[in-house]
């Protein structure tokens, strides 16, 4: 008899090849084109602060697991891909070192006190982002205002929508630029000799080239063909972008606003398509994914109308990241053949 | 009488969860099915069926005949065990068993003459009674060939309070490797009709369906083919595991739920395997029980992998030895499919009765790293694939922290461990493992629950006062 030994475990035999690590890189993928246009656009300062944020990312839990004795898990991309993810929702000429705090509050707040992986309550990137929010309001909201130049994006669209807020609200972003168009009490004309300001006249460069927000939001486009790259991957529940976006329109659009602008203008299309996707944070079954993007697009819609603030998508997303657990144990699939007791043992 | 070509309308029917892994069919799909010899001595053990085990029959030194009874039971849930050659019984001993453990055999010594028991003759079921078809089945041996294991004549003698309307046939085989059923449509397609008639006239079922993958066009085709003009349908279903569970099977074809704990009878459907149906057939045209059946030999270490008819208690060293043995030394040896297969620790144990496939994977095929504690990222792939709608990861993980009341509030009791959840999972979490642990630890303490309680209960009627009562 040949001496043979076998291996001996319980069924399945095979694995799908997928990992965490290959899902992380398909979404850094999908992130690539509107990360190297907004390099283009925004310049050095914008590098600077990607890879601020994405350093401040990998020590923060490089450090926590150092300090745990517990194994690395660099190598699995999930912390450079929160890095990136907050970098994008940074303006571009924050100063580094808020940058580097927020990626090490992202990861080391936001993520590992929880128990690392799969284990955190609120999206690592916008913990980060929060934090740094509401401690540096002024360098945020400066980090907005330096940015105000178009470089790159120079066309006559651009240099209209410049000097149309060169006089009440330098550098504004769109949203904030049409909070104040849309409010009555303002009664903004404009500069005198340049058109009043429109949603309408956003839609291009918001589609193409956006230089007034954030990384992230320098084209809605390259934002739209990431999502649809994670759907055909199959990555991401189509699901959560699709109802949340969906529900802002419908809100803004029955509240007497323009709908399209305020779908391409903000943090709205990175937020639903890959901040409210996180696995971590959001609900693990169909059902409990729509009415979490429900409860997104109904928060997001009134921080944006009845707030202090222009927009409202990361406040909306850490809100509705801290429902989930609600959501999940109300909303879990029905199991086969529960469909009612008394239909049971019926042929 | 009509005639129906294959109908598309199951492929419409949304399909419950499941996953699709890479097939591996092409390794044997077009080996036509091979009868091997018998070897020197077969190894027929005592527990080849769901239910309870058989007492053997014979004793050291009898003679026996092809089909000649070694062993049975009075147990309803049951089947007899027949010898598959002629010779002298050896043997009476245990030995290892393809479901693990060691099982009561009975050992033939092969004499090579292959006489046929005088009690074996054909038997005309289309003069026979229902109740004497379940009689002549019940002598068959007959067992569900799927893998199960089931008694077939339990299945066809469901209780008067659940009128069965449709005898489905399944022919998905969905476990990615395995051609038995595959060939067995293509070369036995009249013998499946058949069988499929006898089971119809059994239970009293108007309604009689084929059901195969549409991986399968050629088996369609045959079927299709064949069942022309016999009222009996043949629908064509979406290639995707697990589809041949017959919970899925019915819900993907007649949109029925079997409910929670029942069985398929309970929705009026008696589902049998397309082998078992060739099996019947062949058994009632001649009086041949159940002795052999056909056994998918595949892998990629296999040198010639193959579609055989094995004589049942043929070791599987001999089949794989049909096969012109291995290229390289496997790592993992199964009997099954990838999906459920039960892995083997040797190649000593003997085909039997649930051996649709023998499978030998690579040390390659059969690494991943599993993590030592449950790691779940949350992405909702194990739930999206379950096809009973369970939320695997919750399962597994209130298993692995021995939660079971949580276990039962998540009906841990409806997976059907078809492993979907396993398979898919990215961080390669043993969530069906875990499952499993956790459904018989379930199992366990439920008994331990119910003995401590009846124990009680004495105690507290003996004795006066006793531990307080409840």
């Amino acid at each position: 008899m040949e001496a043979n030994k076998f291996v001996v475990s319980t069924s399945p035999h095979v694995r799908d090849p997928i990992s965490t690590r290959w899902i992380m890189c398909q979404v850094i993928i999908a992130l690539t084109p509107v990360t190297v246009y907004s390099m283009a656009i925004h310049g050095i300062h914008g590098f600077y602060v990607l890879i601020s944020s994405v350093a401040g990312a990998l020590m923060g839990e490089l450090a926590v697991q150092k300090g745990r004795k517990l194994p690395v898990t660099l190598g699995d991309c999930s912390a450079a891909l929160t890095g990136l993810l907050l970098a994008l929702t940074l303006p571009p000429r924050v100063p580094w070192w808020i940058a580097l705090v927020a990626g090490l509050v992202a990861t080391v707040l936001g993520k590992q006190i929880f128990g690392g992986l799969g284990h955190n309550l609120f999206n690592p990137a916008l913990v980060g982002r929060a934090v740094v929010f509401v401690s540096w309001a002024a360098h945020m909201t400066a980090g907005y205002a330096k940015s105000a130049r178009i470089g790159i994006a120079n066309t006559a669209t651009h240099r209209l929508i410049q000097k149309a807020l060169a006089d009440a609200a330098s550098g504004a972003s769109p949203l904030a630029a049409m909070k104040i168009v849309y409010d009555p009490s303002l009664s903004y004309t404009g500069p005198a000799g340049v058109p009043k300001l429109q949603a309408s006249t956003y839609y291009k460069p918001l589609l193409l080239a956006n230089p007034w927000g954030c990384l992230g939001e320098v084209s809605a486009l390259l934002l739209i063909l990431g999502g649809i790259y994670l759907v055909i991957t199959r990555i991401v529940d189509w699901r959560i972008p699709v109802v949340y976006v969906g529900t802002v329109a419908a809100l803004t659009a029955l509240t007497g606003r323009d709908p399209l602008f305020y779908t391409l203008a903000g943090g709205l299309l990175i937020g639903a398509i890959f901040m409210a996707t996180d696995y971590t944070t959001s609900p693990l079954a169909p059902r409990g994914r729509v009415v979490y993007a429900l409860g997104l697009g109904l928060v997001t819609w009134l921080l944006r109308f009845w707030s202090n603030n222009p927009e409202g998508v990361m406040f909306a997303i850490l809100f509705m990241n801290g429902l989930v657990p609600i959501i999940d144990r109300y909303m879990l699939p029905r199991p086969y053949g529960k469909r009612g007791a008394e239909e049971a043992g019926k042929p | 009488m009509k005639s129906r070509a294959p109908r598309l309308s199951a492929r419409a029917r949304r399909i419950r969860g499941g996953v699709h892994p890479p097939e591996h069919k092409h390794l044997t799909a077009d080996r036509p099915i091979r009868r091997i010899d018998a070897p020197e001595v077969v190894i027929l053990p005592m527990r080849q069926h769901a239910g309870a085990p058989c007492t053997p029959r014979v004793k050291r030194g009898d003679v026996v005949a092809v089909g000649t009874v070694v062993g049975d039971t009075e147990a309803f849930v049951s089947a007899p065990i027949h010898s598959s050659v002629s010779g002298t019984v050896q043997n009476v001993a245990p030995h290892p068993h393809p479901a693990g453990g060691e099982v009561l055999s009975v050992f033939v010594e092969n004499d090579g003459e292959y006489r046929i028991d005088p009690e074996v003759h054909p038997l005309p079921w289309e003069d026979m009674g229902p109740e004497e078809i379940r009689k002549a089945v019940r002598a068959s041996g007959m067992v569900g060939l799927g893998g199960a294991a089931f008694p077939t004549h339990v299945k066809l003698a469901p209780p008067e309070k659940y009128p069965i309307d449709t005898v489905i046939l399944n022919g998905a085989e969905c476990e990615p490797f395995l051609t038995a059923d595959y060939r067995i449509m293509l070369e036995y397609a009249e013998e499946v009709v058949e069988g499929l008639r006898i089971i119809m006239k059994a239970v009293g079922a108007p309604r009689g369906i084929v059901a195969v993958e549409d991986n399968k066009p050629l088996a369609l085709r045959r079927m299709a083919e064949v069942a022309r003009g016999r009222d009996v349908e043949v629908l064509s279903l979406r290639t995707r595991y697990p589809q041949g569970a017959e919970k899925v099977l019915i819900a993907n074809l007649l949109g029925r739920e079997v409910p929670s704990g029942g069985l398929p009878m309970h929705v009026g459907v008696v589902v049998n395997n397309v082998g078992t149906a060739r099996a019947l057939a062949h058994y009632f045209r001649t009086g041949m029980p159940l002795v052999e059946r056909v056994v998918t030999v595949t892998g990629s270490v296999v040198r010639e992998p193959a579609n055989l008819m094995v004589p049942l208690g043929t070791p599987f060293r001999a089949a794989l030895d049909a096969c012109g043995g291995f290229t390289e030394p496997p790592a993992k040896l199964i009997m099954g499919g990838p999906m459920m297969g039960l892995a083997q620790y040797t190649m000593e144990v003997p085909v039997v009765k649930g051996t649709s496939g023998i499978l030998a994977l690579s040390q390659k095929e059969t690494e991943f790293e599993i993590p030592l504690e449950p790691v779940c990222i949350r992405c909702g792939r194990c739930v999206e694939v379950c096809p009973m709608n369970l939320v695997p990861t919750y399962l597994a993980a209130m298993a692995h922290k021995e939660k079971m009341e949580d276990l039962e509030r998540l009906n841990v009791n409806d997976c059907i461990e078809c492993g979907c959840c396993a398979y898919v999972c990215p961080t390669k979490n043993p969530l069906v493992q875990l499952i499993k642990a956790g459904k018989a630890e379930l199992a366990r303490r439920k008994v331990l629950f119910e003995r401590r309680a009846q124990e009680a209960a004495n105690r507290g009627s003996g004795k006066e006062g006793g531990d307080g009562g409840q």
